[in-house]
């Protein structure tokens, strides 16, 4: 049974892209189908962050240790879907035009942090794998703790596109936020107990 | 005086043609609209000034008391009542009055007007309205020599309105323009489109349209204007002073925090179309430019 756990994770996290893809292919994204797409794909970033974030607070209240086992997984659908987001936007909007781009990343400051934020992913990528666990040990933990940074700036660019914080960047800022907050206290108690 | 009554409604294909072959012919009673349309000289012309669809136009719009998305508007004013309905004029003028839509559409003859909508976002449609000068209104009431500005009001009613129940904006929706702007012949009282009534989902029964500005100057379900001496507060002024200006002209050398000024997407073009160039007050600078003659239009945006 636990071994379909992972393949059955890995196909329903694919489920947004093959519908994403299902509507470019047959036309369906209404009047606006680019800004759809980079809404679309940059709500699942966030999404993902969220149900990443999730895995060590889950394994705490149910006391099963399966839970964290997928977050490696979880963690490069942050990245893909961070990716086809950013693709988006400097391939299908602005058509790999720089200037603008570039203007865009250093005059917007929500294009900045979600800019840095997908920066910040490609280390993670990177060393996503075992060998790279193993190799940079203490250092892995460290890296990887760059995840918090991420989520609250991919939360932030949400806020500072939207007109209104209502209500969607709202939400998400506050399941970030309470994502986070759990940790701190997971923290002190393993503090507290060490 | 005869009216073009709302009730005779034109599928849109059929409009369509007959429009192009008014604008062969090069006279109608469209033919007046049609020229004042700015001509863009570059490429992209003929698709820049190719009407929006009917679809596109009353399925995607910008109207937070019916909800933030797109697609609210249209779902959720579809009991929305716009009958009775009454207009206030007030304030700085020698005789304020109250008119109800009856009256309005009985003593003002409304024409086509095509105009291009520029919204704040990046995105742009061609809009076929129906409407008159908003001056025409204005010289019922006479404004005194103290109304500098003008300011609207649109309906408050969170029975009605589901997005008036939330914070989204600060209740009534408020729009102003200078006095000068409002009596400008091209700032337009509509009351339709695509030769049929207003549908509710894009400001019904009675919004204004000003084709230089970003679309949120254009209020939508009107019922009172003002004549006032002091420039008045806009809702999304009161939202953020520091995106949105009191004049709000488009610009596409003024940058605002979040949208690209510079470009804009023309809505039901598809994926693969190119952005195209935001034009100077929308195209229609010909007309409006000197309205803002030794004005720092960045200073005042």
């Amino acid at each position: 049974m636990k071994k379909y756990f992972k393949p059955g994770i890995f196909i329903l996290s694919t489920i947004p892209f093959l519908f994403i893809f299902y509507k470019i292919y047959f036309n369906k994204l209404g009047p606006e189908p680019v800004k759809e797409i980079t809404h679309f794909t940059g709500e699942w970033t966030l999404i993902f962050i969220c149900l990443t974030l999730s895995m060590s607070p889950l394994k705490r209240f149910t006391n099963l240790s399966v839970w964290t086992s997928f977050r490696r997984m979880l963690g490069l659908f942050i990245f893909f879907y961070a990716t086809l987001h950013f693709l988006t936007y400097i391939g299908l909007d602005y058509r790999f035009d720089w200037n603008p781009i570039f203007d865009d990343v250093i005059k917007k400051k929500y294009v900045f942090i979600g800019f840095a934020a997908w920066v910040l992913l490609v280390p993670l990528a990177i060393t996503s794998s075992q060998k790279m666990m193993k190799l940079l040990r203490n250092n892995w933990k460290r890296i990887h703790r760059l995840i918090y940074a991420i989520a609250i700036f991919g939360s932030l660019h949400y806020i500072w596109l939207s007109k209104t914080i209502f209500f969607k960047p709202l939400i998400y800022f506050i399941i970030i936020i309470v994502l986070l907050l759990l940790r701190i206290k997971i923290n002190r108690k393993e503090l507290n107990y060490g | 005086m005869k009216k073009i009554k709302h009730s005779e409604i034109t599928p849109e294909n059929i409009y369509k043609k007959r429009r192009s072959f008014v604008k062969k012919l090069g006279f109608g009673a469209s033919a007046l609209a049609v020229s004042s349309f700015p001509l863009i000289s570059n490429a992209s012309s003929k698709d820049r000034n190719e009407l929006t669809s009917y679809k596109d136009i009353t399925t995607y719009n910008n109207y937070y008391e019916f909800g933030t998305s797109k697609g609210d508007p249209h779902r959720n004013s579809k009991m929305f009542k716009t009958h009775p309905w009454n207009i206030s004029i007030e304030g700085e003028v020698d005789k304020p009055i109250k008119l109800s839509m009856e009256e309005i559409s009985d003593s003002f003859l409304s024409e086509e007007r095509v105009y291009r909508l520029r919204c704040v976002e990046g995105w742009s449609m061609v809009i076929p309205w129906m409407g008159f000068s908003l001056s025409k209104l204005l010289s019922k009431v006479n404004p005194t020599s103290k109304a500098k500005f003008v300011a609207f009001e649109s309906i408050y009613d969170p029975d009605q309105m589901k997005g008036q129940k939330y914070p989204v904006l600060n209740w009534p929706y408020k729009e102003g323009l200078r006095i000068d702007e409002a009596m400008h012949p091209l700032t337009t009282v509509v009351t339709g489109l695509y030769g049929k009534k207003l549908p509710n989902q894009n400001g019904a029964p009675l919004r204004i349209f000003i084709p230089w500005k970003y679309g949120f100057k254009s209020a939508k379900a009107i019922v009172k204007i003002k004549l006032v001496e002091k420039m008045p507060m806009s809702s999304w002024m009161w939202a953020s002073p520091r995106e949105y200006g009191f004049y709000s002209n488009v610009n596409p050398n003024v940058n605002h925090p979040r949208w690209s000024q510079a470009t804009e997407r023309i809505i039901g073009e598809g994926i693969w179309a190119p952005r195209v160039k935001t034009l100077m007050f929308n195209g229609y600078g010909d007309q409006v430019a000197n309205l803002y003659t030794g004005m720092d239009l960045k200073k005042f945006f």
